[in-house]
């Protein structure tokens, strides 16, 4: 037994620290912040280069075949860095689906432009209000061809293909959903870009007319596929939450001992004290949480849906909990648009609602501890 | 990272089993297993005798204090192979509660400090359950802010001479020795002047009184020390350097009491996975999912945490002040768990002891919460410690940190 990672892991998020440090500074995240660019093409390309877009994909299909501890550890420095590419609905969503569920042809085809950074994917899978539930999709394939709308898609204005779940049968059932793969470059389809919280990562609405699709994985297979697919990318969305609260973290420590007032350090006050402590308590209760979901991933354990479900939980509280009170430590400064806390509160916020929200994921942990307590 | 054994670790493991198997008090197993925080009933047994002949049983078979080391009464274990042990001990492990501050605190402490024939005499029957030890630490004027003690130590020939009092002391009624802070300089600042000991507590001149706690039961006590003649050969670290000592006291005091804290998360989501409500299962309505998946992942997340830092002891890193966190986390947890089991139960949750649901664990836990929250250091002391020793925040300011001890104001108000 041993619950840490290894000194490679180690030496690999030491790599990925200094590498982002130098391409993602705060500048750098502020152009896609500021609407003059959609996303880091520069960064994306870099990442490319570094290896880190392919660090679970197999070394078969073009990527580094090295795992998914790995792919956790380069998660959590994109979340600490703020990264504003495509990474999350690229490489935890995408490509995993593909992973899981795709031919040989169609991963032949997507993941070595994904690991090379030539493509970038994304999924498809809300329609409007709602969390993930098969019932809450309405878009329909029939003979091949995609017809609705999916809003809000992540990254789906500068996405080269699509995952698109669609309905596909009429039980109302898990079943009646299917899984389809879409060159969104091709004909049949209308993006449109969706102001939101978080704009370092876009958002959009796709309109499918009369779309040619291909089926990703067996038919009806589509709603289990997608269950395998989030669990992943909670966890791996977690290491990103868990990156970006300990900066926040960090941000709030480092300010509370360079402000004074009342002719002391503010870091001296045991309020500020205080608070700056429960952040550290949340930020490694949810680091505890994320590494048992690393464990569970990377070794496909029967426990992955339940620790997937506490990684999330645990992870989007306290980033959440971190980068609102990173501003509160700040003051004022901390309200401007020229300090950064803003960008970590706004990835915060809108991370916790990407994957299903809190209560969907609450849902699904009771559930899957009840089962598991049954069995 | 990996959560499976090592083939040395599932032979430990098989071998600790079958011992436990064949050994342990099977008949208080369901009792055990049902009791929770403030809850710890053998109907038709003294729980001191059960758990002191279970002690002796695991001590002369080698399975006493794991991880001290042969020649002191342990087995020299690993700490991966101190958890293995304490997953298949299971509910028995709850009669060691009563050992916890021996084993977790002066144990520790002597281990560091004491001469070398000591430690051969006084730790193997203190691993064994046989004699048990209290921390003489608290005082009225010094709980939070320990240096502020003002029990009193004076030299007289080669013994010492204690006056004072002390108070809180957990299990000083049932104990054979103690370790004891002291002022030995009242005329140097607080944290200079304080020296350590340990004692018979059958000494001459010692006064054990019980304290009713405010959940009715009498855990802890009032120790008054009259002319104490302990001699300096017991006396551990330097004199005047008692603080330092203490420190290694409390440091081991964080993670033995972390790491042994229940949340009460089981035993809520037990119940609530079989409480019915007006329209239908607890464990079905969204208002208590929620609510149990909050805590879920608290206590998830405190196991994990502590998992995580055996694999740092495994390394060779020594226990930091991180392990502040388990207390602190688990204190208030289990105060609101409680909180809301009750709320569960609507009007009748108020009605405790064997009538009430669950023969009243839950209101149990409720009124034993709140020395969690105290005992070992308070919620806030836990705060500073996470805040200055972790993140580096600056100290409280300490007005009194210069001022010699006989200087300091004594009162708040007039
Ligand atoms: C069940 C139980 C068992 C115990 N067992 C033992 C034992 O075996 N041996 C032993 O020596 N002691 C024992 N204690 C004593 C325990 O260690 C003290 O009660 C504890 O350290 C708090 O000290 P105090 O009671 O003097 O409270 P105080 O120090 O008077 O604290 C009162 C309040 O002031 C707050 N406060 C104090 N200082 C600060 C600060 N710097 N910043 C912010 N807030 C502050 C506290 O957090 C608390 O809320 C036990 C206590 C309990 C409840």
């Amino acid at each position: 037994m041993n619950f840490d990672f290894s000194d490679d892991q180690k030496q690999l998020r030491d790599q990925a620290r200094k590498f982002l440090a130098e391409k993602c500074s705060a500048k750098a995240v502020r152009v896609v912040l500021d609407g003059k660019a959609p996303y880091d093409k520069e960064l994306w390309k870099g990442l490319a280069e570094m290896g880190f877009l392919g660090v679970a994909i197999p070394e078969e299909f073009g990527g580094a075949g090295a795992g998914h501890l790995e792919l956790c550890v380069i998660a959590e420095e994109m979340g600490r860095a703020n990264a504003p590419v495509p990474f999350s609905s690229t490489v935890y969503l995408a490509a995993e689906a593909l992973l899981i569920a795709g031919s040989d042809a169609q991963k032949k085809k997507w993941l070595p432009a994904i690991a090379s950074g030539e493509a970038i994917g994304t999924l498809a899978l809300f329609e409007g209000k709602g969390n993930p539930s098969s019932k809450n999709v309405k878009l329909t394939a029939a003979n091949g061809t995609l017809n609705g709308v999916k809003k809000p898609v992540a990254d789906g204005a500068i996405a080269d293909f699509a995952v698109i779940a669609a309905r596909t049968g009429s039980t109302g059932r898990d079943g009646d959903v299917s899984l389809f793969l879409v060159d969104l470059k091709a004909g049949g389809v209308e993006v449109k870009s969706l102001t939101n919280l978080d704009p370092t990562r876009g958002q959009a609405e796709i309109t499918f007319k009369d779309c040619k699709a291909e089926p990703l994985g067996a038919a009806g297979e589509g709603w289990s596929i997608l269950t395998q697919v989030l669990d992943r990318a909670a966890v791996l969305c977690a290491f990103e939450q868990v990156g970006g609260a300990d900066r926040a973290l960090e941000m709030g420590r480092d300010y509370a001992l360079d402000r004074i007032a009342f002719g002391r350090q503010i870091g001296s006050f045991q309020a500020i004290k205080h608070m700056l402590a429960d952040m550290y308590v949340s930020a490694t209760l949810a680091r505890s949480n994320s590494y048992y979901g690393a464990w569970a991933l990377s070794t496909n354990a029967a426990e992955l849906p339940e620790a997937a479900a506490a990684a999330r939980i645990s992870a989007t509280q306290a980033f959440q909990h971190c980068a609102k009170n990173n501003i509160q430590v700040h003051g004022g400064m901390g309200f401007t648009w020229e300090f950064d806390c803003h960008m970590y509160y706004r990835r915060a916020n809108a991370m916790a609602l990407g994957l299903g929200s809190l209560s969907y994921w609450e849902d699904q942990l009771i559930d899957r501890m009840r089962k598991k307590n049954a069995a | 990272m990996n959560f499976d054994d090592t083939p040395q670790e599932a032979e430990f493991r098989a071998t600790a089993r079958a011992w436990i198997a064949a050994n342990a008090p099977k008949q208080y197993e369901e009792e055990l297993r049902k009791s929770s925080l403030g809850r710890t009933v053998l109907r038709n047994a003294n729980i001191l005798e059960v758990a002191k002949a279970w002690q002796k049983k695991k001590a002369d078979a080698g399975w006493a204090c794991l991880h001290w080391p042969k020649e002191y009464g342990g087995r020299g274990s690993s700490p991966i192979e101190r958890v293995i042990w304490q997953q298949e001990e299971g509910p028995f492990g709850q009669l060691s509660r009563m050992f916890i501050i021996g084993h977790g605190m002066c144990g520790p402490t002597m281990m560091a400090f004491a001469r070398e024939e000591h430690k051969r005499t006084y730790l193997p029957p203190l691993a064994s359950g046989e004699k048990v030890w209290c921390q003489l630490f608290s005082e009225p004027a010094g709980g939070s802010d320990v240096a502020g003690l003002r029990t009193r130590a004076e030299k007289d020939g080669d013994d010492w001479i204690v006056n004072g009092q002390k108070i809180w002391t957990s299990g000083a009624h049932y104990s054979d020795y103690g370790i004891l802070l002291t002022r030995t300089d009242p005329t140097v600042p607080k944290h200079k002047g304080l020296t350590m000991f340990f004692l018979d507590m059958k000494s001459p001149g010692v006064e054990v009184r019980p304290i009713k706690q405010a959940s009715g039961a009498s855990d802890f006590n009032e120790v008054y020390f009259t002319n104490v003649r302990i001699p300096d050969h017991q006396r551990l670290g330097e004199v005047g350097d008692g603080w330092n000592v203490s420190l290694t006291t409390l440091m081991n005091e964080r993670s033995a009491i972390g790491a042994a804290v229940s949340t009460g998360f089981p035993e809520l989501f037990e119940y609530c996975a079989s409480l019915m409500l007006d329209d239908g299962p607890a464990i079905e309505d969204r208002a208590v999912r929620s609510k149990l998946a909050n805590w879920a992942v608290k206590a998830s997340g405190l196991k994990y945490t502590s998992m995580r830092a055996i694999s740092a002891l495994s390394r060779g890193e020594r226990p930091g002040p991180e392990n502040s966190i388990g207390k602190l986390v688990a204190g208030s947890m289990i105060q609101d768990v409680a909180t809301y089991a009750l709320d569960l139960q609507g009007a009748s949750g108020v009605v405790s002891g064997e009538e009430a649901e669950l023969a009243g664990r839950f209101q149990a836990m409720l009124l034993r919460a709140p020395g969690t929250r105290v005992e070992g250091g308070t919620d806030e002391i836990m705060r500073n410690i996470i805040a200055e020793r972790v993140l580096g925040l600056p100290g409280d300011i300490r007005v009194d940190k210069d001022v010699p001890f006989n200087k300091i104001p004594t009162k708040g108000r007039g």
